[in-house]
């Protein structure tokens, strides 16, 4: 059975270190710092520390992560290696001293092109919802151009969106509008084409959709869009489903995020940094945000003349490290590389769904793509979630998409063989019978973790927030 | 049979194919032209990538403007590549995720400390965006349109700025800077009104000054909210702003521990008042107990976000930069407040050194009449971007240039960084090179 490694950590400030010293500095007076309440401690203390509480945490490195809407594949140590010989650049460097860096950029950018069939591309984003609010921007910028923004004001999106996708929009001063999904988990293309017309702004939409089911209709969708005059806007979180076996280009999407860090494989990092690039496609990528790097058959070289480019919409430009170890997972896999992934990615999915779906209920169609959304019969999502974690698995995304009751949302990834998908699999079964015959233990789930189940409506009703801060 | 064959023969399938069978065939695409390459050359091809760029450690170079080249301690590598850390996700799971929770529970902490606030956020992507966040949150509070911007705001970060409130339909307006290169009070005041939602405030400015008023901008604000941009490291020896009235921090995270890496991952730091929590973008991680009452940490008051508000979230930010939030825990840890303050002092005298010896060579350096932090402008005699590429020709990179009339009282000159990377001989090697050139 899992036991995950379990210690009292003191926080920092409660370690025992050396008394603060005064020092003089040359700075006014009145401007002057008093104290500084941080430990002052050995590099021994310091790291023992951090190693500790790094073993109370659980990553993909240590077992499958099959949270659902995150692509949590295995992350190559090439890409971490190679991502080390870029850290000490200066983004302001003259050209000719970053060469090899803008390169980078350059390939990066290409081959996302080619992978998307998009006419041109921004790395700037910093993660997906920063994509998608960038993306937006160029939604208001292109109706602007066309002077149509003070009339679109309304973005649609389905009711089986992210939650960035409607935060998104409205950042970007336009109304939301959700449109309702069919019995199969689809677009009800009846209701998206009554709530379009010319105060649409753009459709936004990620495919497959968040239950994991590829929206069939998807060239009906881009038609009703373009005979409206509004944009189509791909969320590329699921992008993991359909590489080199069709694109949001040849789907008839205007413009689209990607997430390096989970299609291209870059880690998480607990929460981030991400990298989340748009490709837009004809006359949109004159809007795109500056610099975009170019090849002038000689040297590489960032390009500020972008005739109606938004501006900026992050410092420098962007999370360089992130495209590093993205660039260097597809040059390792190459073209069919990332269609195996794709394919394998599905195949593991559907796989996993075909050995539970006796035991838990799987709403809408049968077929999915690179995750699935199921529910438990008996329990709550939250409950199986802390049981399985009791096996040193990680759990699913819960309760999300919010059009299912009690979701489960299970993505493999194509990291993982036929073996660990066994296991899993037994271990859900398992739950499920529990959960008939033993209820209790989920209730009391999670026991083998380092803490039992954490309070989080204390949490909230007190919030304590610092260290600084006393219960 | 291989396990491939094996699962599809479960799903009940002949080809892969098959799997996509939902795909309408119009769509289908025809592969990818990319090459494969196996692992050694991807290694080798990176390699040589690598070799064309010279970064600091090839050649000094002075540039800062808002992101800094500081030494990364081995000990800090090692914590932050611990795998348990990198490749996990945002802690839904607290049972199993306690140690990062407790890592950013530690940095919203140490930040909160530096800049004297009650609460800090976990990140957000740059002190940009925090920029864009922070004149958004002003709204929520006072429903106010304006925004007030130092005359030197970047270029970048007003874009980024514009950007972030352009679907509020707020707007952004200069004021002044005095001949020291500090806020012009007088004319701040004359600006300020019941429009104004924010004003905002860097210290030390993107000119390296340290402003010697911002504890008397407060009183003149009213219901307007006082933003004030920092960079964390100076906080080590200078006043926190909360002292001063702060009622949002924004910065420049990267400062503390993180490399620089032409530019990114970067951190943005936010910190404000308790009672503006609620109006707070950004994760919040906060202590509570277990079913066992040990104490404990997790994602806390997320019905500002977008994963519940949706729309009406306080932001649309997801995935954040919780990572560069590790290094700069671990880099705060590995100095503490004795090392902190060293390492900002020898930043300022770095400076102070640089400035004496380009007026020995007869250079006006600093351009303004203020104490200074790690950063300040030499004036220069031709264009600052042919001097730039001349430079380089004497082995030193330069800082960033700036040409007469970008800014008002700035004529052509240099904006130079001194971080605890540049030594004596690389400023020896910048002056010599700068008399040559000029
Ligand atoms: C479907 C979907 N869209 C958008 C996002 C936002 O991406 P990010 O977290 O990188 O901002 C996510 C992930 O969190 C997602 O799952």
């Amino acid at each position: 059975m899992y036991q995950q490694a379990k210690y009292n950590e003191p926080l920092l400030n409660e370690i025992k270190g050396e008394e603060e010293k005064e020092i003089s500095v040359d700075v006014p007076d009145k401007l002057k710092r008093k104290s500084l309440n941080i430990p002052n401690l050995e590099e021994w203390q310091v790291v023992r520390h951090y190693t500790r509480l790094s073993q109370m945490n659980y990553g993909v490195d240590i077992n499958t992560y099959p949270l659902g809407s995150c692509t949590m594949k295995y992350n190559p140590k090439l890409n971490e290696e190679i991502a080390k010989w870029f850290s000490y650049l200066h983004p302001y460097q003259e050209e000719s001293t970053v060469q090899g860096a803008l390169q980078i950029m350059y390939e990066l950018q290409e081959m996302l092109k080619k992978i998307t069939d998009m006419d041109g591309f921004t790395l700037q984003p910093a993660a997906g919802a920063h994509g998608e609010f960038t993306g937006m921007l160029l939604v208001r910028a292109y109706h602007e151009y066309k002077g149509e923004l003070e009339k679109r004001r309304n973005v649609l999106l389905p009711d089986s969106a992210h939650g960035t996708n409607p935060a998104s929009a409205a950042m970007a001063g336009f109304n939301v509008i959700e449109i309702p999904s069919n019995e199969k988990g689809m677009v009800d293309l009846e209701a998206l084409e009554a709530a379009t017309d010319d105060t649409t702004a753009a459709f936004m939409i990620t495919n497959p959709n968040t239950l994991g089911i590829f929206e069939e209709e998807i060239l009906e969708i881009a038609k009703i869009m373009h005979k409206n005059g509004a944009l189509l806007y791909y969320d590329g979180a699921n992008l993991n489903a359909i590489m080199g076996i069709t694109s949001p280009g040849i789907m008839g999407f205007d413009i689209v995020h990607l997430n390096l860090h989970k299609t291209f494989s870059t880690p998480h990092g607990g929460g981030g940094p991400g990298s989340g690039p748009v490709g837009v496609r004809g006359e949109l990528v004159d809007f795109l945000p500056v610099p975009i790097v170019r090849h002038d058959g000689e040297k590489y070289y960032l390009d500020y003349n972008v005739k109606h480019t938004i501006g900026k919409v992050r410092s420098f430009y962007g999370n360089f490290g992130v495209m590093v170890k993205a660039w260097a997972y597809i040059k390792r896999l190459g073209g069919e590389g990332l269609k195996n992934a794709t394919i394998r990615a599905v195949l593991n999915s559907n796989y996993l769904k075909e050995r539970i779906k006796g035991y838990y209920e799987l709403p809408h169609k049968d077929l999915r793509k690179h995750e699935f959304v199921v529910k438990p019969k008996n329990a709550r999502a939250l409950d199986v979630a802390k049981r399985l974690l009791d096996f040193g698995v990680h759990a699913p995304t819960i309760y999300f998409p919010l059009i299912v009751h009690e979701a489960l949302m299970i993505e493999p990834t194509e990291s993982e063989n036929k073996e660990t998908l066994d296991k899993f699999a037994e271990i859900m079964l398992q739950i499920a019978k529990e959960a008939e015959e033993n209820p209790e233990i989920l209730k009391e789930a999670p026991h083998n973790t380092a803490f039992k189940r954490v309070d989080e409506v204390l949490a909230a009703r007190k919030p304590v927030l610092t260290w600084k801060d006393k219960r | 049979m291989n396990e491939f064959d094996d699962m599809l023969k479960y799903l009940r399938m002949n080809s892969w194919e098959e799997l996509f069978s939902d795909i309408p065939k119009e769509v289908w695409k025809k592969g990818i032209d990319i090459e494969a390459m196996d692992e050694i050359s991807v290694y080798r091809y990176a390699k040589e990538l690598a070799a064309k760029n010279k970064d600091i450690f090839d050649m000094p170079n002075f540039l800062g403007a808002g992101i800094y080249t500081h030494y990364i301690p081995p000990a800090v590598l090692e914590i932050v590549g611990r795998s348990e850390f990198y490749t996990s996700y945002t802690p839904y799971q607290p049972e199993i995720s306690q140690g990062m929770l407790q890592v950013q529970f530690e940095y919203q902490s140490v930040i909160a400390e530096l800049t004297g606030m009650d609460v800090a956020n976990s990140s957000m992507y740059d002190a940009h965006t925090s920029l864009g966040e922070a004149a958004r949150m002003a709204y929520r509070i006072n429903k106010r349109k304006e925004v007030l911007v130092p005359e030197n705001l970047y270029w970048e970060k007003e874009s980024v700025l514009k950007n972030y409130i352009a679907g509020l339909g707020m707007s952004v307006k200069k004021y002044p800077l005095n001949e020291r290169g500090m806020v012009a009070l007088d004319k701040l005041q004359e600006l300020v009104n019941e429009d104004t939602a924010m004003v905002y405030v860097e210290n030390p400015n993107f000119f390296g000054v340290i402003d010697e008023g911002v504890d008397e901008i407060k009183e003149m604000l009213g219901k307007a909210i006082y933003t004030v941009g920092v960079n964390p490291l100076s906080l080590a020896v200078l006043k926190p702003p909360a002292d001063y009235g702060a009622d949002i921090v924004i910065g420049e995270g990267q400062i503390l521990g993180n490399p620089i890496s032409f530019g990114g991952p970067l951190l943005g730091i936010f910190a404000t008042r308790k009672q503006y929590v609620r109006k707070m973008p950004g994760r919040l991680i906060g202590e509570t107990v277990d079913a066992d009452g040990r104490r404990a940490f997790v994602m806390t008051l997320q019905t500002r976000e977008q994963h519940i508000r949706r729309g009406k979230a306080t932001s649309n930010i997801c995935s954040n930069e919780a990572l560069c939030a590790v290094f700069s825990v671990a880099f705060v840890a590995y100095y503490g407040a004795n090392g902190l303050k060293e390492l900002a002092k020898r930043n300022m005298d770095n400076a102070r050194m640089l400035m004496e010896k380009l007026r020995s060579a007869g250079f006006n350096a600093p351009i303004f009449d203020a104490k200074h932090f790690n950063e300040f402008l030499v004036e220069l005699p031709k264009n600052p971007h042919e001097i730039s590429k001349e430079l380089l020709k004497h082995g030193v990179h330069g800082g960033l240039p700036i040409n007469a009339g970008c800014y008002r009282n700035v004529p052509n000159s240099m904006l130079l960084a001194t971080t605890e990377m540049i030594r004596e001989e690389d400023m020896d090697k910048l002056v010599s090179a700068l008399k040559e050139v000029s």
